[in-house]
């Protein structure tokens, strides 16, 4: 077990810079997730780590050792490859075998880990089987399976469950975690899958274009992004923005146009600097209520505006209203009944408003 | 109208077949006439009676060289081909890594592929005579006083290997090409994987890249072999009939002695023992991954 | 441990250099003999005869013209006639093949392909020595339309594969849209995917050459007097002086390494490989 360090990590492939100075603490037996979108270098850092890419600059540390320059043989690490990597000239159970067989590991103890890895992934039947007779969710449980029969110093996974249906996925979610917990191994996780993020991580890193936006828990995530990026990227559906200017000389408010935001004192203050420019308010669908369904307690601005569009999910319901040339989504949970064209007043508690500087996107508040 | 679609459509059905036609009954008549003819030849005399008298006069006669011939066709065989095998991996791993002037050394080790047996022979002569360029750099350098024969009946063995260098040098280029297609087709993560779960050099070649490669080592090692019993212009070229080759044989009773029936048995040998060889072949490498590999 | 600040460069850079110097020597393995051969095949007798003159430092173009005037000239340009037969009809006979495998879903296309696959690697000379008597009486022995014939059986397996790979990496998407836009298969087959095809074709067709080219066991036993190029080595030019003989392997490899230096890419494709 051990910690990694990443410091300053670049990497460039020709013209393409994939990675652009990535810093990174994960902690001892810590379960850390990246989650980004396609091509933001996710698959580029955990490749670095385990020693199959050099960075151009940066280092990479294992406790206080450089690893930088060791190759993957020498890091004791294990890996879920994105696209499995299960090789095809050995059966699943050779395949499950070969990184016991490699550490020398007897035979006994072989065939009880490679039994313990595939009933966990259930694929227990399939060992005999050669890769080419399973189907891709099938081969992804082999990789699963073959990365966690030994016990590395660090345990790297590339969308290990993209592939399953989602029931097994949400089982083999808790299954893993629970496994992490068990053997304490440090983890890092790639998925794009946001769920899984929240749901599986002790912490995440977003990242986005080579760049680490934000670490943090789930929560501080979920309720303090620390930019538009991750603000946006993370809640489904995403967070509703719009552009409004400070206003503090008389009455203090933000004024968007169709409407305007009054302030409190503490809101205020911290906007102090921003008085008179235009600042990006963002506020996620699930904390905005038609005024008739509102906590009785709420505090804030009432928004009218007309049904453009209604997703009815059964255990949620969508509702797009137009507010002059402003979009605004509003997600409930349950089944209500909005018909289109229909006119709305909206209201959300201004303890969930999020600004951000218009400029570098940063949080303010 | 409609009459016009049907014959348009069976037309469709049977176009592939109407275009595969004339080439296969080509090669059918080409192969198949030549054949039925061979074994007329090989087993009847002038008035067409059935006679064994070619068969025992290829095994028996002593003015019939078939056994050295077959002694020397499977020993150049069993020299040549191992070192090919060895020569054509090593080239492959080497072109597997990434290294400047990477494509210009493929060209260059592919070079081969289109000299012909007879144009390799005389390269090779021209390193090898006694006024070839190893005898005139040695005695140069001092290394030896005499030039080393290579060549005459004499010095049969040094033939021999001469032969070997000549074939080594212009057909490993085949089994490199085979080998490295087959090296290029395996996906990069599984070795990749394999290092990760801390394979080294070793391990990766012997429980990875070697077994993936099998399939393609097997279609080279087939086809070499059955070059090599046809093996003939290089011999001709530097040891003519010294070091009897089966070719070589049916060639000289042909157009020598004019032993049709016996060249002709000749020939029937080569395509019986290239026939068995190919079945084999089939028969006792089934790789199960194969469906995967050529994916 | 030494860092690896210290240790592991020492240890790379030797890595490479031996790297290199494998590389140098397989390239030098097979370039010497052809550059060695080539400079003997120029050299005056003085020069190679010489058993102090490694490396001629005198040439002449006499070698070559002592062996074209010993008959090679005539043998040679009986080696292009017959080549060139043998491009045409194993073309003919071979691109539609090609395009049905390609192209066509029909019963029993594997194991005709199968069939195609094991004649490819049917020794071939073998059907020179039963031909003669055939030949013979159809008038045809010792012509250079009996060869091309011959060597068509040889190289047509051969073409029927590579066209059809060549065939298979034109996009069905293309032909389909030629389709829409009102052409038929024939059109479409002249208009589309034989353009598109043509380097390929192309570069099968020159290696097409190149193997009736080299082919001498069949020539040599089908002729007589209308030898092709190696024919007459095998049978005329092994009596000849060494030099006289370099002189002939010169011209026997250099349409093989024209070849390879034209149609470099295409050699390399044409067995499977892909450089990236
Ligand atoms: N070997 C390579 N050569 C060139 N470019 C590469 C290479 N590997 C990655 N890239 C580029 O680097 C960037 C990051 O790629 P990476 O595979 O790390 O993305 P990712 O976050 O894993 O994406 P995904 O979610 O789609 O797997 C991409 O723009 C990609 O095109
Ligand atoms: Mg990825």
């Amino acid at each position: 077990m051990v910690d990694v360090k990443l410091r300053g990590l670049v990497k460039r492939f020709g013209k393409t810079v994939a990675l652009r100075g990535i810093d990174l603490d994960i902690r001892d037996g810590e379960f850390i997730v990246l989650l980004g979108p396609s091509g933001c270098g996710k698959t580029t850092t955990l490749r670095i780590i385990a020693g199959l890419e050099k960075p151009d600059e940066g280092r990479v540390l294992f406790g206080d050792k450089d690893v930088t320059y060791l190759p993957p043989k020498d890091r004791n690490v294990s890996m879920v490859f994105q696209s499995y990597a299960v090789w095809p000239h050995m059966k699943v159970r050779d395949n499950i075998a070969f990184p016991l067989k490699i550490r020398g590991v007897p035979q006994e103890e072989i065939e009880k880990r490679v039994k313990w890895a595939a009933q966990l992934l259930q694929i227990d039947e399939l060992l005999d089987r050669y890769p080419h007779q399973l189907s891709g969710g099938q081969r992804q449980r082999v990789a699963v399976a073959r990365a966690i029969v030994i016990e590395p110093d660090v345990l790297l996974m590339d969308e290990p469950l993209s592939n399953l249906d989602a029931l097994l996925r949400v089982k083999m979610r808790s299954e893993l975690k629970k496994l992490q917990r068990r053997i304490g191994v440090t983890t890092i996780y790639v998925t794009h899958d946001q769920v899984e993020a929240m749901t599986m991580g002790d912490r995440i890193a977003v990242m986005n274009a080579g760049k680490i936006q934000q670490v943090g828990t789930p929560e501080e995530i979920y309720l303090k992004p620390a930019n538009t990026f991750v603000a946006g990227f993370v809640g489904s559906p995403q967070m509703n923005f719009f552009d409004a200017t400070v206003k503090l000389n008389e009455e203090k408010l933000l004024d968007a146009g169709e409407f305007t935001i009054p302030l409190t004192d503490d809101l205020a203050k911290l906007l102090q600097d921003y008085n008179g420019k235009t600042v990006i308010v963002g506020i996620r669908p699930e904390y905005m209520y038609p005024k008739e369904l509102a906590p009785k307690n709420l505090v804030g601005p009432e928004i009218k505006g007309v049904i453009d569009f209604v997703e009815a999910l059964g255990s949620d319901t969508i509702i797009h209203l137009r507010v002059g040339d402003k979009h605004l989504v509003v997600k409930l949970s349950g089944s209500h009944h909005y018909r289109i064209g229909e006119e709305l007043t909206v209201v959300f508690g201004l303890d969930k408003i999020h600004i951000f500087d218009k400029n570098t996107g940063k949080a303010i508040i | 109208m409609s009459n016009n679609t049907r014959k348009y459509s069976l037309v469709e059905k049977y176009l592939p077949y109407i275009l595969i036609a004339p080439a296969l009954s080509y090669l059918l008549f080409f192969i198949g006439y030549p054949l039925t003819q061979g074994v007329l030849l090989a087993f009847t005399d002038q008035n067409g009676h059935f006679t064994l008298q070619h068969v025992y006069y290829l095994l028996y006669s002593p003015s019939s060289n078939f056994w050295p011939a077959l002694e020397d066709t499977l020993a150049l065989a069993a020299v040549i081909i191992p070192i090919q095998v060895m020569l054509a991996l090593g080239f492959s791993l080497m072109l597997s890594a990434n290294f400047k002037g990477k494509d210009m050394a493929l060209y260059i080790l592919i070079i081969p592929l289109t000299i012909s047996d007879v144009a390799g022979g005389l390269i090779w002569y021209s390193m090898l005579a006694s006024n070839g360029f190893f005898n005139k750099l040695f005695m140069t350098l001092g290394i030896i006083n005499q030039p080393i024969q290579f060549f005459g009946w004499q010095f049969r063995p040094m033939e021999f290997i001469a032969i070997v260098l000549a074939e080594v040098w212009r057909a490993t280029a085949l089994v490199f090409v085979i080998i490295f297609a087959g090296l290029q087709m395996i996906s990069k993560e599984y070795i990749e994987a394999a290092e990760v779960f801390g394979a080294g050099t070793w391990t990766k070649l012997r429980h990875i890249i070697f077994p993936m490669l099998k399939p393609s080592v097997q279609t080279a090692l087939l086809i070499r072999t059955l070059f090599a019993f046809q093996v003939f212009g290089v011999v001709m070229v530097l040891a003519g009939r010294d070091i009897p080759v089966l070719a070589g044989e049916a060639y000289y009773e042909q157009t020598i002695l004019y032993h049709y029936g016996v060249a002709a048995l000749y020939a029937l040998i080569i395509a019986a023992i290239s026939i068995v060889i190919g079945y084999i072949y089939i028969k006792m490498f089934k790789a199960q991954y194969l469906r995967e590999v050529s994916m | 441990m030494p860092g690896p600040g210290e240790s592991a460069p020492i240890r790379y850079y030797l890595f490479k250099i031996v790297f290199a110097g494998i590389v140098i020597l397989s390239c030098t393995w097979i370039l010497l003999p052809i550059i060695i051969s080539i400079l003997y095949a120029f050299s005056t007798p003085q020069d190679f005869y010489n058993p102090k003159e490694v490396i001629p430092l005198h040439f002449t173009l006499s070698n070559i013209q002592k062996l074209l005037a010993l008959g090679a000239a005539r043998a040679t340009m009986n080696s292009i006639i017959v080549a060139i037969m043998t491009v045409i009809f194993s073309f003919i006979l071979g691109l539609p093949a090609g395009y049905a495998f390609a192209r066509f879903a029909f019963k029993g296309k594997d194991s005709l392909k199968l069939l195609i696959i094991g004649l490819r690697m049917f020794p071939m000379l073998v059907i020179a020595i039963p031909l003669v008597t055939l030949y013979i009486r159809l008038g045809l022995n010792d012509t250079l339309l009996g060869v091309a014939l011959a060597h068509t059986t040889m190289a047509l397996p051969f073409v029927i594969l590579i066209t059809s790979s060549i065939f298979v990496s034109v996009p069905v998407e293309l032909e389909e849209a030629g389709y829409v836009f009102g052409l038929d298969r024939k059109q479409t087959f002249f208009r589309i995917t034989l353009p598109l095809s043509l380097p390929g074709l192309t570069a099968a067709a020159i290696f097409t050459f190149i193997m009736s080219w080299n082919e001498v066991f069949m020539a040599a036993v089908l002729t007589l007097t209308n030898r092709t190029l190696p024919a007459f080595i095998l049978t005329s030019a092994m009596a000849a002086p060494d030099i006289i003989k370099f002189a002939a392997s010169f011209i026997m490899i250099l349409p093989a390494l024209i070849f390879v230096f034209i149609a470099r890419k295409y050699l390399v494709s044409m067995w499977g490989i892909t450089v990236k």
